[in-house]
């Protein structure tokens, strides 16, 4: 068992879903409230990466991080290493690749909340701030939770995007389903075997936590 | 003291309304889709209107060729519906305080017992929203709306869907507060005791205006008429 790339896996799972979750909310919150004109623009580029194959998503991703730009030099002088081929790099990726399960949850559940609720807290006299901390995330915890659930088990089984960015460097950027395809080259399908069942378990695992949580939530509300 | 003159166009139907209030309770009146509500929205700035001028107290709040919109809550307006839209997460407590949480936290206890006191909701200051009968929401939507002291208040049949006996007891409670209300309703029989100028709203136009009793006797000897009885409640 490749401890290391577990280890890895995990991490970057966990970055992702918070990172996710700082960038998704105050996103959502923009689309389930504003009249502007170039909603359609966000909410297509927010729903982009769903449609887009993950090796296109890691090559443009791979170009724009490199040298090459202004960009990737801006990062590399700022983070003092280049940002492909690193965690950091890891992490932009599957941010962007995972954005869709992060908003769309998030934007169907401030959707979901009764807009009488927000005329009154508004009526009352409570800002756009107030308004998302007060009234929308409490009553939206459970899109909260899918989003940062979907987030996390999305990125554990990333590969097109993961591969093309940071590459196969053990301990940096080798997570668990690169791992998978290393053992398969060298034909070692028992231990694919092994890392393979266990993506599926933590998988498996967080959609339980998921939907047990969501049951909780039905009860609650009861 | 209100002053308004609101024109909204919804679809195929235009709101054109220009109205003064100048005793402490005015009905509005009007049979179902004249506008009621749409024109209270207005007022309380949850719509904007095409064009127009409202002003509470001489402060200007809408002005069309001004381009002026004064947000909801800085409007001085409390506003209660039917539907008592208490945040269901939070307690009967929280939900007076949601809109005085600028002032010290002991001028805020105060305010929300005694909010609580005029509306007989005491007892449900530690349950939450959700947990309440309609009744006790709507006793705690007021409490909540008139927590923050506002110029007016804005009911729209708040008390439609409650039993006679506690619709009564609310509407004595508020009748016995200083306070400028403009109260929509079509029930004839619930606003008639009201002592209240009333504003006739008929297909999105003022028809008619002037003191409740004389504008409206006339309706009310035909509803009586209808009823086959000389006394209603």
């Amino acid at each position: 068992m490749d401890l290391q790339a577990l280890w890895l896996t995990l991490r970057l799972a966990a970055t992702t879903a918070l990172v996710l979750m700082a960038i998704a909310i105050p996103v959502a919150f923009w689309i389930t409230t504003t009249r502007s004109r170039l909603r359609p623009l966000i909410e297509a580029l927010t729903t982009l990466p769903l449609l887009l194959p993950p090796t296109v998503l890691g090559f443009y991703l791979l170009v724009l991080l490199g040298d090459r730009t202004f960009m990737g030099r801006a990062f590399a002088h700022w983070l003092g290493h280049p940002l492909a081929f690193s965690f950091s790099g890891l992490v932009i990726g599957s941010v962007i690749y995972s954005l869709p399960f992060a908003v769309q949850p998030l934007t169907t559940g401030f959707h979901s909340v009764d807009p009488a609720l927000i005329e009154q807290a508004r009526l009352l006299g409570a800002g756009r701030l107030r308004l998302l901390w007060e009234i929308l995330i409490p009553l939206s915890v459970r899109s909260l939770v899918a989003a940062a659930v979907l987030c996390f088990a999305h990125t554990v089984g990333e590969f097109g995007v993961v591969l093309m960015i940071g590459g196969d460097i053990p301990g940096a950027t080798r997570t668990l389903s690169i791992a998978i395809y290393d053992q398969v080259q060298d034909f070692s399908y028992a231990a694919a075997n092994r890392t393979s069942l266990l993506l599926l378990a933590i998988s498996l695992i967080a959609l339980i936590c998921l939907y047990t949580q969501q049951r909780h939530g039905e009860r609650a509300r009861a | 003291m209100l002053d308004a003159r609101v024109r909204h166009h919804l679809g195929r139907f235009t709101l054109e309304a220009e109205f003064s209030l100048r005793t402490p309770w005015t009905v509005l009146f009007g049979p179902s889709g004249a506008g009621k509500s749409t024109l209270l929205r207005a007022l309380a700035g949850l719509i904007t209107p095409d064009a127009g001028r409202i002003t509470l107290a001489g402060q200007t709040l809408f002005d069309s060729d001004a381009g002026v919109s004064v947000p909801p809550g800085k409007r001085s307006i409390g506003f209660v519906t039917q539907q008592a839209a208490l945040f269901p997460h939070l307690t009967a407590h929280d939900n007076v305080a949601f809109g005085i949480r600028h002032l010290p936290q002991e001028e805020r206890s105060r305010r929300i017992g005694e909010m609580l006191h005029v509306f007989g909701a005491e007892a449900l200051a530690d349950r939450k929203a959700n947990r309440l009968s309609g009744g006790e929401r709507q006793r705690v939507a007021l409490a909540r709306a008139l927590a923050p002291h506002p110029r007016l208040l804005l009911l729209d049949e708040p008390l439609a869907a409650l039993d006679d006996p506690s619709a009564e007891e609310i509407l004595n409670r508020l009748l016995g507060l200083d306070l400028q209300v403009l109260y929509v309703s079509h029930d004839l029989a619930e606003i008639w005791r009201i002592p209240a100028d009333v504003v006739l709203l008929e297909k999105g136009r003022v028809s008619e205006k002037g003191p409740l009793q004389q504008v409206l006797a006339l309706r009310r000897e035909h509803l009586l008429r209808q009823l086959g009885s000389s006394s209603p409640r």
